[in-house]
Protein backbone atom coordinates (compact mmCIF):
# COMPACT_ATOMS: atom_id res chain seq x y z
CA UNK A 1 0.00 0.00 0.00
CA UNK A 2 1.30 2.75 -1.40
CA UNK A 3 0.08 6.50 -0.72
CA UNK A 4 0.10 8.95 -3.06
CA UNK A 5 0.00 13.07 -3.08
CA UNK A 6 -3.82 12.67 -3.74
CA UNK A 7 -4.17 10.58 -0.55
CA UNK A 8 -2.31 12.57 1.48
CA UNK A 9 -3.89 15.65 0.37
CA UNK A 10 -7.61 13.89 1.62
CA UNK A 11 -6.21 12.30 4.64
CA UNK A 12 -4.83 16.22 5.97
CA UNK A 13 -8.39 17.22 4.64
CA UNK A 14 -10.12 14.74 7.08
CA UNK A 15 -7.74 15.87 9.98
CA UNK A 16 -8.60 19.61 9.42
CA UNK A 17 -5.10 19.99 9.07
CA UNK A 18 -4.27 22.92 6.60
CA UNK A 19 -0.98 21.19 4.48
CA UNK A 20 0.28 23.55 1.48
CA UNK A 21 0.63 21.73 -1.82
CA UNK A 22 4.40 22.03 -1.97
CA UNK A 23 4.78 20.02 1.81
CA UNK A 24 2.72 16.89 0.31
CA UNK A 25 5.50 15.14 -1.86
CA UNK A 26 7.24 14.86 1.76
CA UNK A 27 4.48 13.98 3.78
CA UNK A 28 3.57 11.45 1.28
CA UNK A 29 6.53 10.07 1.80
CA UNK A 30 6.62 10.14 5.55
CA UNK A 31 3.67 8.59 5.49
CA UNK A 32 4.94 5.60 3.10
CA UNK A 33 7.75 5.15 5.76
CA UNK A 34 5.52 4.82 9.09
CA UNK A 35 2.64 2.65 6.84
CA UNK A 36 5.85 0.52 5.74
CA UNK A 37 6.57 0.06 9.39
CA UNK A 38 3.26 -0.93 10.43
CA UNK A 39 3.22 -3.52 7.47
CA UNK A 40 4.88 -5.79 9.71
CA UNK A 41 1.50 -6.51 11.68
CA UNK A 42 0.26 -8.33 8.26
CA UNK A 43 2.63 -10.75 9.31
CA UNK A 44 0.96 -12.18 12.25
CA UNK A 45 -1.78 -14.64 13.00
CA UNK A 46 -4.44 -13.14 13.98
CA UNK A 47 -7.13 -15.58 13.08
CA UNK A 48 -9.83 -15.78 15.74
CA UNK A 49 -8.04 -13.44 18.30
CA UNK A 50 -10.54 -10.76 19.65
CA UNK A 51 -9.58 -6.70 19.53
CA UNK A 52 -8.39 -5.82 22.40
CA UNK A 53 -11.23 -3.23 24.00
CA UNK A 54 -9.80 -3.00 27.48
CA UNK A 55 -6.60 -3.51 28.75
CA UNK A 56 -8.06 -4.36 32.26
CA UNK A 57 -10.98 -6.84 32.17
CA UNK A 58 -13.41 -4.43 34.16
CA UNK A 59 -17.32 -3.02 34.16
CA UNK A 60 -17.55 0.46 33.53
CA UNK A 61 -19.44 1.47 36.81
CA UNK A 62 -22.96 2.75 37.38
CA UNK A 63 -24.11 5.82 38.55
CA UNK A 64 -27.79 7.15 39.53
CA UNK A 65 -28.87 9.64 36.44
CA UNK A 66 -28.81 12.67 38.17
CA UNK A 67 -27.28 15.83 37.24
CA UNK A 68 -23.78 16.16 39.49
CA UNK A 69 -21.74 18.94 37.41
CA UNK A 70 -22.82 22.49 35.67
CA UNK A 71 -23.87 26.07 36.36
CA UNK A 72 -20.61 26.99 34.94
CA UNK A 73 -20.95 28.89 31.61
CA UNK A 74 -18.32 31.27 32.83
CA UNK A 75 -15.47 29.12 33.84
CA UNK A 76 -15.90 27.27 30.28
CA UNK A 77 -15.99 30.33 27.98
CA UNK A 78 -13.24 31.71 30.07
CA UNK A 79 -10.28 30.00 27.47
CA UNK A 80 -12.33 30.48 24.64
CA UNK A 81 -10.54 32.74 21.89
CA UNK A 82 -14.11 34.21 21.06
CA UNK A 83 -16.77 34.03 23.35
CA UNK A 84 -20.13 36.74 23.13
CA UNK A 85 -23.03 36.69 25.29
CA UNK A 86 -22.30 33.44 26.86
CA UNK A 87 -21.51 31.78 23.45
CA UNK A 88 -18.48 30.95 21.78
CA UNK A 89 -18.13 32.43 18.87
CA UNK A 90 -17.30 31.45 15.22
CA UNK A 91 -16.95 32.24 11.67
CA UNK A 92 -20.74 32.12 9.45
CA UNK A 93 -21.60 28.62 9.49
CA UNK A 94 -25.38 28.83 7.84
CA UNK A 95 -25.99 31.69 5.16
CA UNK B 1 21.98 21.80 56.24
CA UNK B 2 23.03 22.80 52.49
CA UNK B 3 21.73 22.09 49.25
CA UNK B 4 18.85 20.90 50.12
CA UNK B 5 17.87 20.76 46.78
CA UNK B 6 20.31 17.77 46.21
CA UNK B 7 17.84 15.98 48.67
CA UNK B 8 15.81 13.15 47.96
CA UNK B 9 11.94 13.14 48.98
CA UNK B 10 12.83 10.21 51.71
CA UNK B 11 15.54 12.17 52.95
CA UNK B 12 14.15 15.58 53.01
CA UNK B 13 10.44 14.26 54.70
CA UNK B 14 12.77 12.72 57.33
CA UNK B 15 14.54 15.79 57.83
CA UNK B 16 11.27 18.05 57.93
CA UNK B 17 9.65 15.54 60.51
CA UNK B 18 12.77 15.54 62.80
CA UNK B 19 12.60 19.90 62.81
CA UNK B 20 15.82 19.96 60.82
CA UNK B 21 14.89 21.92 58.32
CA UNK B 22 11.36 23.12 56.80
CA UNK B 23 9.83 23.44 53.85
CA UNK B 24 10.38 27.05 53.41
CA UNK B 25 14.31 26.34 53.31
CA UNK B 26 13.49 23.11 51.21
CA UNK B 27 11.20 25.53 48.46
CA UNK B 28 14.15 28.14 48.42
CA UNK B 29 16.89 26.14 47.96
CA UNK B 30 14.87 24.35 44.56
CA UNK B 31 13.75 27.82 43.25
CA UNK B 32 17.47 29.31 43.26
CA UNK B 33 18.60 25.70 41.61
CA UNK B 34 15.91 26.36 39.18
CA UNK B 35 16.96 30.24 38.85
CA UNK B 36 20.74 28.93 37.42
CA UNK B 37 19.55 26.44 35.45
CA UNK B 38 17.84 27.76 32.48
CA UNK B 39 20.51 26.42 30.14
CA UNK B 40 18.72 23.11 31.01
CA UNK B 41 15.51 24.67 29.61
CA UNK B 42 13.53 22.39 32.63
CA UNK B 43 11.35 24.73 33.72
CA UNK B 44 9.29 26.34 31.44
CA UNK B 45 6.44 28.02 33.63
CA UNK B 46 7.93 29.00 37.12
CA UNK B 47 5.22 29.60 39.90
CA UNK B 48 7.41 30.58 42.87
CA UNK B 49 4.64 32.68 44.58
CA UNK B 50 2.56 29.27 44.80
CA UNK B 51 5.49 27.26 45.98
CA UNK B 52 6.49 29.58 48.75
CA UNK B 53 2.77 29.72 49.77
CA UNK B 54 2.31 26.03 50.22
CA UNK B 55 6.07 25.48 51.93
CA UNK B 56 4.39 28.06 53.96
CA UNK B 57 1.13 26.00 54.62
CA UNK B 58 3.19 22.65 54.78
CA UNK B 59 5.24 24.04 57.52
CA UNK B 60 2.24 25.12 59.65
CA UNK B 61 0.65 21.60 58.91
CA UNK B 62 3.87 19.74 59.90
CA UNK B 63 4.35 22.12 63.61
CA UNK B 64 0.95 20.85 64.11
CA UNK B 65 2.02 17.15 63.63
CA UNK B 66 -0.07 16.26 60.23
CA UNK B 67 2.65 15.89 58.12
CA UNK B 68 1.43 13.27 55.24
CA UNK B 69 4.31 11.51 53.08
CA UNK B 70 4.64 14.62 50.38
CA UNK B 71 4.35 17.53 52.92
CA UNK B 72 6.75 20.51 52.15
CA UNK B 73 8.27 18.70 49.45
CA UNK B 74 9.41 20.79 46.24
CA UNK B 75 8.25 18.70 43.14
CA UNK B 76 8.35 19.76 39.68
CA UNK B 77 4.78 19.13 37.23
CA UNK B 78 4.96 17.96 33.52
CA UNK B 79 3.34 20.33 31.22
CA UNK B 80 0.63 17.73 30.79
CA UNK B 81 -1.15 17.93 34.23
CA UNK B 82 -3.81 20.79 34.00
CA UNK B 83 -2.87 22.57 36.90
CA UNK B 84 -5.53 25.55 38.02
CA UNK B 85 -4.99 28.84 37.02
CA UNK B 86 -1.25 27.78 35.87
CA UNK B 87 -0.45 27.61 32.40
CA UNK B 88 -0.89 23.39 31.10
CA UNK B 89 0.02 23.96 27.07
CA UNK B 90 1.43 19.95 26.96
CA UNK B 91 4.38 22.16 24.87
CA UNK B 92 2.19 22.72 22.40
CA UNK B 93 0.98 25.99 20.67
CA UNK B 94 -2.17 24.87 20.04
CA UNK B 95 -2.89 25.66 24.30
CA UNK B 96 -1.00 28.84 24.40
CA UNK B 97 -2.51 30.94 26.66
CA UNK B 98 -5.20 28.20 28.31
CA UNK B 99 -5.48 28.35 31.85
CA UNK B 100 -7.24 25.84 33.17
CA UNK B 101 -9.89 26.55 35.38
CA UNK B 102 -9.79 23.07 37.66
CA UNK B 103 -6.98 20.98 39.27
CA UNK B 104 -6.27 17.57 37.87
CA UNK B 105 -6.52 14.44 40.08
CA UNK B 106 -3.02 13.80 40.36
CA UNK B 107 -1.77 17.33 40.93
CA UNK B 108 -4.58 17.38 43.89
CA UNK B 109 -3.53 14.23 45.64
CA UNK B 110 -0.36 15.70 45.48
CA UNK B 111 -1.15 18.68 46.88
CA UNK B 112 -3.42 17.07 48.93
CA UNK B 113 -0.64 15.39 50.47
CA UNK B 114 1.11 18.78 51.14
CA UNK B 115 3.28 18.83 48.01
CA UNK B 116 5.07 22.11 47.31
CA UNK B 117 4.38 22.91 42.77
CA UNK B 118 7.58 24.96 41.90
CA UNK B 119 6.44 25.30 38.31
CA UNK B 120 5.65 23.53 35.07
CA UNK B 121 8.03 21.02 33.51
CA UNK B 122 9.15 20.85 29.58
CA UNK B 123 7.75 18.07 27.15
CA UNK B 124 7.85 16.88 23.93
CA UNK B 125 4.51 17.97 22.11
CA UNK B 126 1.36 16.13 23.61
CA UNK B 127 3.74 13.77 25.02
CA UNK B 128 4.38 12.51 21.28
CA UNK B 129 8.51 12.12 20.97
CA UNK B 130 11.63 10.52 22.63
CA UNK B 131 13.88 13.29 22.64
CA UNK B 132 12.14 16.21 23.86
CA UNK B 133 12.77 18.24 20.67
CA UNK B 134 9.10 18.46 19.71
CA UNK B 135 8.43 20.99 22.14
CA UNK B 136 7.25 24.47 21.70
CA UNK B 137 9.36 25.53 24.14
CA UNK B 138 12.58 24.42 22.78
CA UNK B 139 14.48 21.42 23.53
CA UNK B 140 14.76 20.58 27.31
CA UNK B 141 18.88 19.38 27.94
CA UNK B 142 20.32 16.44 29.92
CA UNK B 143 22.55 17.65 33.15
CA UNK B 144 25.16 14.82 31.95
CA UNK B 145 27.61 15.03 29.23
CA UNK B 146 30.05 12.46 27.39
CA UNK B 147 33.01 12.94 28.99
CA UNK B 148 34.32 16.34 28.43
CA UNK B 149 32.36 16.77 25.19
CA UNK B 150 30.00 19.43 25.54
CA UNK B 151 27.43 18.66 23.01
CA UNK B 152 23.90 18.79 24.33
CA UNK B 153 22.54 15.63 24.92
CA UNK B 154 18.68 14.68 25.04
CA UNK B 155 16.81 13.85 28.45
CA UNK B 156 15.05 11.69 26.55
CA UNK B 157 11.40 12.01 26.13
CA UNK B 158 8.33 12.77 26.44
CA UNK B 159 8.91 14.02 29.79
CA UNK B 160 12.47 15.52 29.56
CA UNK B 161 12.14 18.36 31.34
CA UNK B 162 11.08 16.04 34.73
CA UNK B 163 14.13 14.09 33.97
CA UNK B 164 16.35 17.25 33.77
CA UNK B 165 15.08 18.23 36.45
CA UNK B 166 15.42 15.89 39.12
CA UNK B 167 18.95 14.75 37.92
CA UNK B 168 20.03 18.01 38.08
CA UNK B 169 18.72 18.75 41.41
CA UNK B 170 16.72 21.32 40.38
CA UNK B 171 13.04 20.11 42.16
CA UNK B 172 13.23 16.67 44.56
CA UNK B 173 11.21 14.94 42.21
CA UNK B 174 9.18 15.59 39.28
CA UNK B 175 5.32 13.86 37.91
CA UNK B 176 5.72 11.89 34.46
CA UNK B 177 3.56 10.57 32.08
CA UNK B 178 4.05 7.28 29.86
CA UNK B 179 2.46 6.49 26.83
CA UNK B 180 5.24 4.77 24.95
CA UNK B 181 8.14 4.36 27.38
CA UNK B 182 7.84 8.62 27.83
CA UNK B 183 8.74 8.01 31.76
CA UNK B 184 11.06 5.13 31.57
CA UNK B 185 13.26 6.09 28.53
CA UNK B 186 14.04 9.51 30.23
CA UNK B 187 14.89 8.15 33.35
CA UNK B 188 17.19 5.85 31.75
CA UNK B 189 19.37 8.52 30.06
CA UNK B 190 19.45 10.78 33.51
CA UNK B 191 20.68 8.32 35.76
CA UNK B 192 17.13 8.87 37.43
CA UNK B 193 14.02 5.85 38.69
CA UNK B 194 10.51 6.52 36.67
CA UNK B 195 7.86 3.94 37.04
CA UNK B 196 4.90 3.60 35.12
CA UNK B 197 2.27 1.63 37.14
CA UNK B 198 -0.72 -0.28 35.72
CA UNK B 199 -3.26 0.77 34.11
CA UNK B 200 -5.86 2.38 36.29
CA UNK B 201 -3.67 3.31 38.92
CA UNK B 202 -3.26 6.71 38.38
CA UNK B 203 -5.97 9.33 37.62
CA UNK B 204 -5.82 10.43 33.58
CA UNK B 205 -8.54 13.05 34.68
CA UNK B 206 -6.83 16.52 33.73
CA UNK B 207 -4.23 14.91 32.39
CA UNK B 208 -4.02 16.47 28.65
CA UNK B 209 -5.29 13.04 26.29
CA UNK B 210 -2.98 11.48 23.89
CA UNK B 211 -3.75 7.98 23.77
CA UNK B 212 -6.54 7.20 26.24
CA UNK B 213 -6.24 3.16 26.54
CA UNK B 214 -1.99 3.92 27.14
CA UNK B 215 -1.46 7.04 28.76
CA UNK B 216 -0.68 6.37 32.78
CA UNK B 217 1.17 8.82 34.79
CA UNK B 218 3.71 8.39 37.02
CA UNK B 219 6.24 9.26 39.00
CA UNK B 220 9.81 10.36 38.61
CA UNK B 221 12.65 10.35 41.44
CA UNK B 222 16.19 9.99 42.60
CA UNK B 223 15.82 6.54 44.27
CA UNK B 224 13.36 3.78 44.22
CA UNK B 225 12.11 4.28 47.49
CA UNK B 226 11.28 8.01 46.72
CA UNK B 227 9.76 6.41 43.55
CA UNK B 228 7.35 3.91 46.39
CA UNK B 229 6.62 7.60 48.50
CA UNK B 230 4.94 9.18 45.69
CA UNK B 231 3.46 6.85 43.57
CA UNK B 232 1.51 6.00 46.58
CA UNK B 233 0.42 9.68 47.12
CA UNK B 234 -0.20 9.79 43.50
CA UNK B 235 -2.43 6.81 42.96
CA UNK B 236 -6.12 6.03 44.14
CA UNK B 237 -9.81 5.61 42.80
CA UNK B 238 -11.11 8.36 40.95
CA UNK B 239 -14.77 8.57 39.79
CA UNK B 240 -14.24 11.35 37.20
CA UNK B 241 -11.93 8.49 35.42
CA UNK B 242 -13.87 5.63 34.06
CA UNK B 243 -10.95 3.09 33.92
CA UNK B 244 -9.14 4.16 37.18
CA UNK B 245 -9.39 1.38 39.09
CA UNK B 246 -11.27 0.85 42.69
CA UNK B 247 -8.71 -0.94 44.43
CA UNK B 248 -7.15 -0.20 47.78
CA UNK B 249 -3.47 1.38 46.98
CA UNK B 250 -0.91 -0.57 49.10
CA UNK B 251 1.79 1.26 51.58
CA UNK B 252 4.52 0.60 48.66
CA UNK B 253 7.22 2.06 50.87
CA UNK B 254 6.55 -0.41 53.65
CA UNK B 255 6.93 -3.02 50.90
CA UNK B 256 10.49 -2.61 50.33
CA UNK B 257 12.23 -5.19 51.81
CA UNK B 258 14.42 -5.61 48.69
CA UNK B 259 14.43 -9.49 49.44
CA UNK B 260 14.38 -11.58 46.37
CA UNK B 261 14.79 -14.70 47.56
CA UNK B 262 13.23 -17.15 45.66
CA UNK B 263 11.47 -14.94 43.09
CA UNK B 264 11.40 -16.04 39.65
CA UNK B 265 12.53 -13.57 37.46
CA UNK B 266 12.05 -14.22 33.49
CA UNK B 267 14.86 -12.74 30.67
CA UNK B 268 12.68 -12.45 27.44
CA UNK B 269 15.12 -13.63 24.41
CA UNK B 270 13.36 -11.18 22.30
CA UNK B 271 14.90 -8.59 23.84
CA UNK B 272 17.74 -9.50 22.11
CA UNK B 273 17.66 -7.22 19.58
CA UNK B 274 20.24 -7.08 16.53
CA UNK B 275 22.72 -4.62 16.36
CA UNK B 276 22.29 -3.84 20.45
CA UNK B 277 25.34 -2.20 21.85
CA UNK B 278 27.41 -4.12 23.68
CA UNK B 279 27.04 -2.01 26.60
CA UNK B 280 23.61 -2.79 27.06
CA UNK B 281 24.09 -6.14 26.94
CA UNK B 282 26.68 -5.97 29.39
CA UNK B 283 24.22 -3.98 31.27
CA UNK B 284 21.60 -6.95 31.28
CA UNK B 285 24.32 -9.21 32.16
CA UNK B 286 25.43 -7.62 34.73
CA UNK B 287 21.70 -6.88 36.06
CA UNK B 288 20.63 -10.76 35.72
CA UNK B 289 23.89 -11.69 38.07
CA UNK B 290 22.91 -9.15 40.31
CA UNK B 291 19.62 -10.24 40.88
CA UNK B 292 21.17 -13.91 40.81
CA UNK B 293 23.23 -13.01 43.75
CA UNK B 294 20.26 -11.30 45.61
CA UNK B 295 18.69 -15.20 45.45
CA UNK B 296 16.55 -14.37 42.68
CA UNK B 297 15.57 -17.39 40.30
CA UNK B 298 16.49 -16.84 36.69
CA UNK B 299 14.03 -17.90 34.40
CA UNK B 300 14.94 -17.79 30.30
CA UNK B 301 11.77 -16.81 28.81
CA UNK B 302 9.85 -16.23 25.42
CA UNK B 303 7.30 -13.38 24.74
CA UNK B 304 6.92 -14.13 20.83
CA UNK B 305 4.90 -11.29 19.57
CA UNK B 306 7.38 -8.58 21.13
CA UNK B 307 8.80 -7.60 17.84
CA UNK B 308 5.07 -6.30 16.41
CA UNK B 309 5.02 -4.37 19.63
CA UNK B 310 6.22 -1.13 17.68
CA UNK B 311 3.97 -1.33 14.56
CA UNK B 312 0.83 -2.30 16.60
CA UNK B 313 1.76 1.24 18.80
CA UNK B 314 2.39 2.99 16.15
CA UNK B 315 -1.33 2.15 15.11
CA UNK B 316 -3.08 2.79 18.18
CA UNK B 317 -1.58 5.19 19.54
CA UNK B 318 -1.79 7.87 16.66
CA UNK B 319 -5.58 6.66 15.82
CA UNK B 320 -6.09 7.36 19.37
CA UNK B 321 -4.63 10.69 19.07
CA UNK B 322 -6.35 11.77 16.04
CA UNK B 323 -9.85 11.23 17.84
CA UNK B 324 -8.10 13.05 21.34
CA UNK B 325 -6.84 16.21 19.25
CA UNK B 326 -10.07 16.41 17.41
CA UNK B 327 -11.04 18.92 20.13
CA UNK B 328 -8.73 21.22 19.51
CA UNK B 329 -10.73 23.27 16.94
CA UNK B 330 -9.64 26.87 17.73
CA UNK B 331 -13.67 27.41 19.41
CA UNK B 332 -12.91 26.75 23.01
CA UNK B 333 -9.68 27.28 23.66
CA UNK B 334 -5.94 28.06 23.20
CA UNK B 335 -4.91 29.58 19.34
CA UNK B 336 -7.05 30.39 16.91
CA UNK B 337 -5.42 31.45 13.65
CA UNK B 338 -6.02 34.85 12.00
CA UNK B 339 -8.57 34.41 9.09
CA UNK B 340 -9.03 36.15 6.14
CA UNK B 341 -11.89 37.75 4.66
CA UNK B 342 -14.41 35.19 3.12
CA UNK B 343 -12.79 32.38 5.45
CA UNK B 344 -15.60 30.00 7.03
CA UNK B 345 -15.15 27.71 9.86
CA UNK B 346 -13.59 24.83 8.07
CA UNK B 347 -10.86 27.61 7.39
CA UNK B 348 -10.53 28.31 10.92
CA UNK B 349 -10.20 24.94 11.90
CA UNK B 350 -7.53 23.91 9.03
CA UNK B 351 -5.54 27.03 9.91
CA UNK B 352 -5.72 26.80 13.66
CA UNK B 353 -4.58 23.20 13.33
CA UNK B 354 -1.53 23.74 10.63
CA UNK B 355 -0.23 26.54 12.87
CA UNK B 356 -0.91 25.25 16.30
CA UNK B 357 0.18 21.29 16.44
CA UNK B 358 4.26 20.67 15.45
CA UNK B 359 5.14 18.41 12.52
CA UNK B 360 5.07 15.41 14.56
CA UNK B 361 2.06 15.89 16.29
CA UNK B 362 0.84 16.70 12.78
CA UNK B 363 2.59 13.66 11.22
CA UNK B 364 0.83 11.36 13.96
CA UNK B 365 -2.91 12.79 13.97
CA UNK B 366 -2.60 12.29 10.36
CA UNK B 367 -1.48 9.06 10.37
CA UNK B 368 -4.26 7.64 13.15
CA UNK B 369 -6.99 9.42 10.86
CA UNK B 370 -5.54 7.71 7.83
CA UNK B 371 -5.46 4.07 10.07
CA UNK B 372 -9.02 4.82 10.86
CA UNK B 373 -10.16 6.18 7.64
CA UNK B 374 -13.03 4.06 6.05
CA UNK B 375 -11.25 1.12 4.03
CA UNK B 376 -7.96 0.88 6.16
CA UNK B 377 -9.80 0.62 9.69
CA UNK B 378 -9.69 -3.45 9.55
CA UNK B 379 -6.72 -3.48 8.03
CA UNK B 380 -4.93 -1.31 10.04
CA UNK B 381 -6.59 -0.88 13.35
CA UNK B 382 -8.42 -3.76 14.34
CA UNK B 383 -5.43 -5.71 12.96
CA UNK B 384 -3.28 -3.95 15.72
CA UNK B 385 -6.03 -4.34 18.41
CA UNK B 386 -5.81 -8.08 17.67
CA UNK B 387 -1.72 -8.12 17.56
CA UNK B 388 -2.13 -5.83 21.15
CA UNK B 389 -4.35 -8.73 22.70
CA UNK B 390 -1.55 -11.58 21.47
CA UNK B 391 0.92 -9.30 23.23
CA UNK B 392 -0.78 -8.81 26.49
CA UNK B 393 -1.30 -12.73 26.33
CA UNK B 394 2.49 -13.69 25.90
CA UNK B 395 2.70 -11.62 29.35
CA UNK B 396 0.02 -13.58 30.88
CA UNK B 397 1.12 -16.88 29.93
CA UNK B 398 4.83 -16.08 31.35
CA UNK B 399 2.68 -15.01 34.74
CA UNK B 400 1.07 -17.99 34.21
CA UNK B 401 4.09 -20.28 34.53
CA UNK B 402 5.64 -18.22 38.24
CA UNK B 403 7.39 -15.56 36.77
CA UNK B 404 7.05 -12.60 38.89
CA UNK B 405 8.80 -10.11 37.37
CA UNK B 406 10.69 -9.42 34.23
CA UNK B 407 14.35 -7.77 33.85
CA UNK B 408 15.13 -5.82 30.68
CA UNK B 409 17.26 -3.32 29.10
CA UNK B 410 15.18 0.11 29.25
CA UNK B 411 16.28 1.87 26.12
CA UNK B 412 18.57 0.56 23.24
CA UNK B 413 21.01 3.12 23.70
CA UNK B 414 22.91 6.00 25.94
CA UNK B 415 21.58 9.39 26.13
CA UNK B 416 22.07 11.11 22.09
CA UNK B 417 22.98 14.37 21.21
CA UNK B 418 20.16 16.65 20.41
CA UNK B 419 19.69 17.22 16.65
CA UNK B 420 21.57 14.10 16.07
CA UNK B 421 17.99 12.18 14.74
CA UNK B 422 16.84 15.37 12.99
CA UNK B 423 17.91 13.88 9.67
CA UNK B 424 16.91 10.14 10.19
CA UNK B 425 12.94 8.91 9.23
CA UNK B 426 10.59 8.80 11.83
CA UNK B 427 10.71 5.47 12.43
CA UNK B 428 14.29 5.34 13.82
CA UNK B 429 13.23 7.70 16.68
CA UNK B 430 10.45 5.65 17.31
CA UNK B 431 13.23 2.96 18.11
CA UNK B 432 14.07 4.65 21.63
CA UNK B 433 10.74 2.78 22.68
CA UNK B 434 11.13 -0.61 21.55
CA UNK B 435 12.24 -2.45 25.32
CA UNK B 436 9.24 -0.18 26.89
CA UNK B 437 5.92 0.05 24.48
CA UNK B 438 4.90 -3.73 25.39
CA UNK B 439 4.29 -2.74 29.04
CA UNK B 440 2.04 0.01 27.71
CA UNK B 441 0.17 -2.24 24.79
CA UNK B 442 -0.32 -4.96 28.21
CA UNK B 443 -1.45 -1.96 30.29
CA UNK B 444 1.30 -3.79 33.40
CA UNK B 445 3.61 -1.56 35.70
CA UNK B 446 7.20 -1.22 34.69
CA UNK B 447 10.01 0.58 36.48
CA UNK B 448 13.56 1.83 34.98
CA UNK B 449 16.60 1.63 37.56
CA UNK B 450 19.77 3.08 36.69
CA UNK B 451 22.62 0.47 37.20
CA UNK B 452 25.50 1.48 35.45
CA UNK B 453 27.15 3.82 32.86
CA UNK B 454 28.66 3.68 29.45
CA UNK B 455 32.45 4.04 28.23
CA UNK B 456 31.37 7.91 28.17
CA UNK B 457 30.49 8.96 31.61
CA UNK B 458 26.92 8.38 30.65
CA UNK B 459 24.03 6.64 32.87
CA UNK B 460 21.86 3.43 31.72
CA UNK B 461 19.03 1.84 33.30
CA UNK B 462 17.07 -1.40 33.42
CA UNK B 463 13.76 -2.31 33.43
CA UNK B 464 11.89 -4.57 35.47
CA UNK B 465 8.38 -5.38 34.42
CA UNK B 466 5.62 -6.65 37.07
CA UNK B 467 2.56 -8.00 37.53
CA UNK B 468 -1.09 -6.14 36.97
CA UNK B 469 -1.35 -4.50 40.06
CA UNK B 470 1.76 -6.28 41.83
CA UNK B 471 3.53 -2.50 42.27
CA UNK B 472 4.53 -3.16 45.60
CA UNK B 473 6.83 -6.07 44.62
CA UNK B 474 7.94 -4.52 41.61
CA UNK B 475 9.36 -1.51 43.84
CA UNK B 476 10.72 -3.62 46.37
CA UNK B 477 12.50 -6.21 43.41
CA UNK B 478 13.57 -2.60 42.06
CA UNK B 479 15.14 -1.74 45.56
CA UNK B 480 17.23 -4.51 45.56
CA UNK B 481 18.27 -4.09 41.82
CA UNK B 482 19.20 -0.26 43.38
CA UNK B 483 21.10 -1.42 46.25
CA UNK B 484 23.08 -4.18 43.96
CA UNK B 485 23.95 -1.98 41.72
CA UNK B 486 24.84 0.99 43.99
CA UNK B 487 24.60 3.74 41.65
CA UNK B 488 25.70 6.50 42.97
CA UNK B 489 27.03 8.94 39.90
CA UNK B 490 25.62 12.57 39.69
CA UNK B 491 26.66 14.94 36.39
CA UNK B 492 29.04 17.52 37.41
CA UNK B 493 26.95 20.62 37.01
CA UNK B 494 28.19 22.78 33.96
CA UNK B 495 24.79 24.92 33.47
Amino acid sequence: MSIDETTAARVAKLARIKVDPEALPVLAQEFNGILGFIEQLSEVDVEGVEPMTSVTPQRLKRRADVVTDGDQQDKILKNAPDAREGFFAVPKVVE
Amino acid sequence: MTDLNKLGLAQARDALRNGETTSKALTEACLGAIEGAGALNAFVHHTPEIAMEQAAAADARIAKGDAPAMCGLPIGIKDLFCTKGVPSQAGSRILQGFLPEYESTITQNLFDNGAVMLGKLNMDEFAMGSSNETSVYGNAVNPWRRGNDDAALTPGGSSGGSASAVAADLCLAATGTDTGGSIRQPAAFTGTVGIKPTYGRCSRWGVVAFASSLDQAGPMTKSVRDAAIMLEAMCGHDPKDSTSADLAVPNFEAALTGDVRGKKIGIPKEYRMDGMPDEIEALWQDGIAMMKDAGAEIVDISLPHTKYALPAYYVIAPAEASSNLARYDGVRYGHRAKLEHGDGITEMYEKTRAEGFGPEVQRRVMIGTYVLSAGFYDAYYNRARRVRTLIKKDFEDVFAQGIDSILTPATPSAAFGLGEMTDADPVAMYLNDVFTVTVNLAGLPGIAVPTGTDRQGLPLGLQLIGRPWEEADLLSSAYALERAAGFVAKPEKWW
